[in-house]
């Protein structure tokens, strides 16, 4: 059986359906303390006092710090900007941070403590949305001095960035649409709540976390405790979820610093309350002007695109940029302009979440191809493609060209929905595309060490999060040395053990860790022709004979390194072109009950254009899980924010995600393979193309099956409603 | 308090704050991770387990209510490294991404299928209504529970 573009079930699976796998709340280290954090019931405060007498007398109690507890200044960190403080000093900024914490013998004791602690603050005004983070009466969310030499420290605008080419000013349109669209706050809900543990080692210290990223957690752990990088050790059990919300470090440094400070263990272990304020998806207010010819051709895109951050930047911002910088779609444009702002606000910070800023974007540069579609009177799918750009086309002239069918994508799926089949009443269908820049610049390294009995370890820093890389890894593995499946071990997870990678994210491990497994395995083939050519009679041999053959008694192995990822280019706006592109293609049907505007999704087709499918099921899995998770923006998920900034549907009770009664009818994933992605094989790719597209799809299937227009996300039975009945009204605040 | 509760066949007596969960006992004292803690509001059923028979959420469950009756965890569906049919058909079907939501979905669609042996998929979705999981487009859930009751849930 060729094993690669086979579907063989995933690693981990037994595992995983006895209860054996250990995430990172099961695992549990002698000796270790418990954690439990402390804050204000309020987005913005200034700290006036804490009393922890009571709380530190309590029976078990073995600590309790506050920001005066710390080295001064008070240790930062970030992924990016060094920007969030340990334990708030001096304010809070967001309602959930942390301003002191406990440690105690028992998860009870903890807790009691906790609630004895009291912190005296006085309420400030919080900024909480777009308009007030852009208003300039508005208090400022980070202190000016933290951001020295920068224009914009006295606002709240982290970043601001301006993308496009031609002259969007001097393009005529016969068509202009001009909207606004907004795309709400929304949460990663991983089932996992986040867990970490941190320990004293023999070398320094070694933080457990479930992260997507064990070397940026390392980086930003040993930058935090002014330590080198060496003597900070990130174990990284396989995360139960990640979607971005386990990439970037939450925590740790605090985890880290309290482990040293102790002489012990410490165990967190984050409520999925407190996992809400720990990390979210940035809300978006994107206005959109797009100019078209009367034939259905895009003259000109205007886009201005403004998230909502956090009060700490965590990667904000480059999900900004990033989204922004290829906001205009799979689309050619002869003119196109772009302004983005990354705002900060007293709110969770916002984080990398499945699609990267691209599903904002894209709701609102889809619906207004949809509305020119219906003003010209052209076909929604024939809009689309008259604007697509042919294989080798330079869409986005600054960047890499069309690398694939996109045409065929739109035709697949627009057969699949059988578009032009005449309509039920109360029924719509609706056609996107997204498409999202991938990995600019990173690298990924792998260890392939054939054993002296021809069995292959392969260490990478990848993460398991459920997309399935140990699989894929040891079929490439299995591929390239000619070994069975149960031949091979993949280890992960452990930076005292596997070597560098710049992060699992932007659906590049499949690429650049294949590549590099791919390049390792040939160096360690290289090795053995080489020591074939010393052998007598080595023709023939399997490896593990010749193992034996060159070493004998003393026994050993071999070892191949494999390096993969693209450059950093300082003069790209992002530091590096797209390595792929990832196409989605999404088209439903729905129904909207009249009297409810409840929504029925009766079919969903995904189709994606991913390259080479290594384990077809998985892409597939992938495909749907993302669709799904978008359907939970697209209907039913966003944070509420009361005006203290608290948020008011904190926890499952009140947020509610897709269950399964929630999902499509009919839902089918069509990949399309040429193999003509830069990875292994020809693969690209995916894993979060089913987020980029499928908002507008549901949304122009709504509009027509209710004969309403909707531009603010989620489109809520009630909005729907409210759209019905209020006649005239095109937009529902 | 002292309890004793039968968990996977074997009777343990082991002492309980009154206010901890079986959830809790579980996980803590008794050493059985597998079950999975997520809202501990009774939403995501990621701790389903099954309480004399009977599927619940183990969160909402006081370990001192537990005092002499029956507990099934997911470690307990598995015999001998033998998987129980759904759990075997949970593997084929690629039902499983991340894992975490899993435990709970299968003892949940165990419990589904000792009731109702053969489940319609309205049947399925109602069944598992409780069990939320993140990853997946749930339609590989709805085949693995499908394949399990075609099979017969041994």
């Amino acid at each position: 059986m060729d094993i690669i573009g086979s579907s063989i079930p995933r690693l981990g699976a037994v595992e995983r359906v006895t209860g054996a796998q250990q995430y990172a709340a099961d695992i549990r280290v002698e000796n270790a303390l418990h954690v439990k954090l402390v804050s204000v019931p309020c987005a913005h405060a200034r700290i006036l006092a804490v009393h922890s007498n009571d709380a530190a007398g309590l029976p078990g109690v073995r600590g309790l710090f506050t920001a005066a507890d710390l080295p001064h200044p008070v240790p930062r960190y970030g992924p990016v900007y060094t920007d969030r403080p340990m334990l708030a000093t001096g304010e809070t900024k967001f309602s959930g941070e942390p301003v002191a914490v406990v440690v105690a013998e028992t998860e009870d004791a903890a807790k009691s403590a906790a609630r004895l602690v009291r912190i005296e603050f006085e309420e400030l005004p919080a900024v909480l949305s777009v308009d007030a983070a852009l208003n300039a009466q508005s208090p400022l969310v980070q202190d000016a001095a933290l951001r020295p030499n920068d224009p914009l420290a006295g606002t709240n605008t982290l970043r601001e960035w301006q993308f496009g080419w031609g002259n969007v000013d001097e393009a005529a349109a016969d068509l202009v649409v001009e909207n606004d669209y907004s795309f709400p706050m929304v949460t990663h809900f991983a089932i996992e709540p986040h867990a970490f543990l941190a320990a004293p080692d023999a070398n320094g210290v070694t933080v457990w976390s479930p992260t997507q990223h064990p070397y940026v957690l390392q980086r930003v752990v040993a930058a935090a405790l002014h330590f080198p990088i060496a003597r900070v050790r990130i174990i990284a059990p396989d995360p139960g979820g990640g979607f971005g919300g386990k990439g970037w470090p939450k925590v740790e440094p605090l985890m880290a610093w309290l482990a040293l400070h102790v002489g012990r263990p410490v165990r967190l272990v984050l409520s999925l309350e407190e996992t809400f304020q720990a990390a979210r998806r940035a809300s978006a207010r994107i206005h959109a002007r797009t100019g078209f010819s009367s034939d259905g051709r895009i003259v000109f895109q205007d886009i201005e695109a403004n998230f909502l951050l956090g009060a700490y930047a965590d990667i904000g911002a480059r999900v900004v940029s990033k989204a922004s910088y290829s906001a205009c779609g799979p689309y050619r444009a002869a003119h196109a302009r772009i302004a983005a702002r990354a705002l900060l606000s007293h709110t969770t910070p916002s984080t990398a979440f499945r699609g990267f800023g691209t599903p904002q974007a894209s709701w609102a540069v889809e619906s207004q191809l949809n509305q020119a579609a219906a003003t010209l009177g052209i076909d929604a799918v024939e809009i689309r493609r008259r604007n697509l750009p042919a294989r080798g086309e330079a869409f986005n002239p600054n960047d890499t060209p069309a690398d694939g069918e996109w045409n065929t994508a739109l035709t697949k799926a627009a057969n699949a929905i059988a578009w032009s089949a005449p309509l039920a009443p109360n029924r719509g269908r609706g056609i996107s595309l997204g498409l999202k820049s991938s990995s600019t610049a990173s690298r990924s390294v792998a260890i392939v060490r054939l054993h002296f009995d021809g069995s292959a370890s392969v260490l990478c820093g990848t993460s398991d999060m459920g997309q399935g890389a140990r699989t894929v890894l040891m079929q490439i593995a299995a591929e390239e040395l000619g070994l069975s499946p149960d031949r091979i071990a993949i280890v992960m997870g452990d930076t005292a053990v596997v070597p560098f990678d710049s992060s699992t994210s932007a659906s590049r491990s499949t690429v650049f860790m294949g590549n590099a497994v791919i390049e390792a395995c040939e160096r360690v083939k290289m090795q053995l022709r080489q020591m074939a050519q010393t052998v007598p009679g080595a023709d023939g041999m399997s490896p593990a004979d010749l193992l034996q053959a060159h070493f004998g008694p003393t026994r050993g192995e071999v070892i191949g390194i494999g390096e993969a990822g693209n450059a950093y280019e300082p003069g790209h706006p992002l530091g590096g072109r797209a390595a792929f592109w990832e196409l989605m293609c999404v088209a439903c049907e729905v129904e909207v009950d009249p009297e409810t505007g409840e929504t029925t999704i009766h079919k969903l087709v995904l189709v994606s254009d991913v390259g080479k499918a290594l384990n077809p099921h998985q892409v597939e899995a992938q495909d749907e899980g993302a669709a799904v998770m978008g359907i939970g923006h697209t209907l039913m998920e966003q944070l509420v924010l009361g005006a203290d900034g608290r948020i008011l549907n904190l926890g499952s009770l009140d947020y509610r995600i897709p269950s399964i009664k929630d999902v499509p009818l009919e839902l089918e994933s069509h990949l399309i393979e040429n193999a003509d992605g830069p990875g292994p094989y020809g693969a690209k790719g995916a894993g979060e193309g089913g987020t980029l597209a499928v908002s507008a799809a549901i949304g122009a299937a709504i509009n027509q099956a209710a004969g309403i227009t909707l531009r603010d996300l989620p489109l809520t039975p009630e909005r729907i409603w409210r759209a019905r009945n209020e006649k005239g009204r095109t937009r529902n605040e | 308090m002292t309890v004793s509760i039968t968990v996977n066949g074997t009777a343990r007596t082991f002492d309980v704050q009154t206010h901890h969960t079986l959830l809790r006992s579980l996980r803590d004292q008794l050493n059985r991770s597998g079950t999975k803690e997520c809202c501990a509001e009774g939403e995501c059923g990621a701790c389903t387990v099954l309480l004399n028979g009977r599927a619940v959420n183990a969160c909402l469950v006081l370990a001192v209510e537990c005092d002499g009756e029956e507990v099934v965890t997911i470690e307990g569906l598995s015999t001998n490294g033998q998987l129980d049919p759904v759990q075997q058909a949970f593997v084929e079907t690629g039902a499983v991404q991340c894992g975490f939501c899993i435990p709970g979905m299968i003892v949940a669609a165990r419990y589904l299928l000792s009731s109702n042996p053969h489940p319609s998929e309205n049947e399925i979705k109602e069944g598992l209504a409780g069990n939320l999981c993140r990853c997946a487009g749930y339609s590989r859930i709805i085949d693995a529970v499908e394949l399990a009751a075609k099979r017969g849930q041994g």
